[in-house]
């Protein structure tokens, strides 16, 4: 039998990986869901727990929506690699002859258009519901959109480190919430120059920047993590 | 050109347990390899090994006379692995499972062709059922699959026999004798009897033997 030339068809592999992932998450809807009720019900105990006066809540409202959207995140990664790791099929992406990063980065592409996405496009209804000032909308959408891509991306560091540990949890948040913290100031600081009347394009522009770091960086050391864990 | 996966000097130690010392291993074309052993004696991983999963070792490994580090990419298109857990995506079916371990080779394959591989391993009628469906023995089948399915040379199977029934085992039996006559090569543990596959060689693992059947 003849030795078998590695096969140079990355786009069939990640196309194949993307939809895979899809197919599954949309088979257990829970996980699309859970993130966003958990999203909703947070942002509802503020206005019960400090106060309903409309001029308070729209002062903290661009922390409070970036602040529970980053843990609605956070609570959904730890679902990333685990079942995978779990029935052996991580074993597998990582014996396939093509790139492990570009894998991984389908993988994580997936997490955000599932997670990430849906937060961001749903933010400003909650918005709403904190007497945000109108104007900022579209900026809080799309500071969410761009700034949780790069939380997929740093969280699915952690998630890979964390993924051979049976109560990695934890330990996750606390490897991954100091990480997000840039991330988080910007992207609070876009929502909030908005409604000061300035203008939010350096911070979107610094968000934007920080998810170029991300893609060009996270994904080798994502594939890194998952070998270390498999390794364990 | 004609493969071959070297191993020399490996020594590897678990938990302040020495599992393998020194150890030598050629596998090349038409060769099963059987390694034998009690429970925790290595076996596993000794496979990982192998399969280049493990790093944590002493020694050396080479395929095709390369080093294994420098040809990894090359080793991995060779290879196809079945380890203790399937692989096998429960969510998903067994033609979506089969598919996207083609698409991981960088083959879009074809639908005919996965049915008719089912089929083969008596799925027929299951392919559009959720594999967690399925019994224990019937998602092994879906793994056991990929054998038929992608062209791989090297074979490292680690208890390729678990949770199949009778019918199931001569037939898989009957699919290691050919993949070996065609020039492929199988690394195997298992705990059941083999029927005469051929030129079967055997490594002891717990007790440092190595010796060659028939002989």
């Amino acid at each position: 039998m003849q030795v078998i030339e590695p096969k140079a068809e990355l786009g069939i592999a990640v196309r194949a990986t993307i939809k895979r992932d899809m197919t599954l998450v949309l088979r257990r809807r829970s996980e699309v869901i859970n993130p966003l009720v958990f999203f909703a019900l947070v942002i509802t105990l503020f206005p019960l727990g400090i106060s309903p006066d409309p001029q308070m809540l729209a002062a903290i409202a661009p922390g409070l929506l970036w602040v529970a959207a980053l843990l609605a995140t956070q609570l959904s990664l730890d679902t990333l690699f685990r079942s995978d790791y779990d029935d052996g099929s991580l074993e597998q992406l990582l014996l396939s002859p093509q790139p492990l990063p570009a894998l991984v980065l389908s993988k994580t592409l997936v997490h955000w258009l599932l997670t990430g996405l849906p937060l961001a496009l749903m933010a400003p209804l909650l918005g709403l519901m904190l007497a945000l000032p109108g104007q900022s909308y579209a900026v809080l959408a799309f500071s969410l959109a761009l700034g949780s891509a790069s939380l997929s991306l740093i969280g699915a560091i952690g998630a890979a480190l964390t993924v051979g540990l049976s109560r990695g949890g934890v330990l996750l948040s606390l490897l991954v919430l100091p990480l997000y913290i840039p991330v988080l100031i910007f992207g609070a600081g876009a929502v909030q120059v908005v409604i000061l009347g300035g203008n939010a394009a350096p911070y979107l522009a610094i968000l934007g920047a920080q998810l170029c770091l991300a893609l060009m960086l996270a994904p080798w050391a994502i594939a890194a993590a998952l070998r270390i864990s498999i390794n364990g | 050109m004609a493969f071959r996966l070297e191993a020399r000097g490996l020594t590897c130690e678990r938990d302040d347990r020495r599992l393998f010392q020194a150890l030598d291993l050629d596998v090349g074309p038409g060769e099963v390899l059987r390694v034998e052993g009690p429970n925790g004696s290595g076996k596993t991983t000794l496979l990982k090994i192998l399969s280049g999963q493990l790093t944590d070792h002493e020694g050396e490994l080479r395929w095709c006379g390369q080093p294994m580090r420098k040809v990894r990419t090359a080793f991995l298109a060779n290879l196809l692995y079945l380890g203790h857990s399937p692989g096998i995506k429960a969510a998903l079916t067994a033609v979506e499972n089969l598919a996207w371990y083609q698409a991981l080779s960088g083959e879009h394959g074809d639908e005919a062709e996965r049915l008719a591989v089912l089929e083969e391993i008596g799925l027929y009628g299951f392919e559009d059922v959720p594999v967690a469906q399925l019994s224990a023995g019937q998602q092994r089948r879906v793994a056991l699959a990929r054998l038929s399915l992608t062209q791989r040379p090297l074979w490292v199977l680690d208890e390729p026999f678990t949770a199949i029934d009778k019918q199931g085992v001569a037939r898989l039996e009957q699919r290691l004798l050919a993949h070996a006559r065609a020039g492929g090569s199988v690394i195997l543990t298992t705990h059941h009897e083999l029927a005469p596959l051929g030129e079967l060689r055997r490594i002891t693992l717990g007790q440092a033997v190595c010796n060659r059947s028939g002989e």
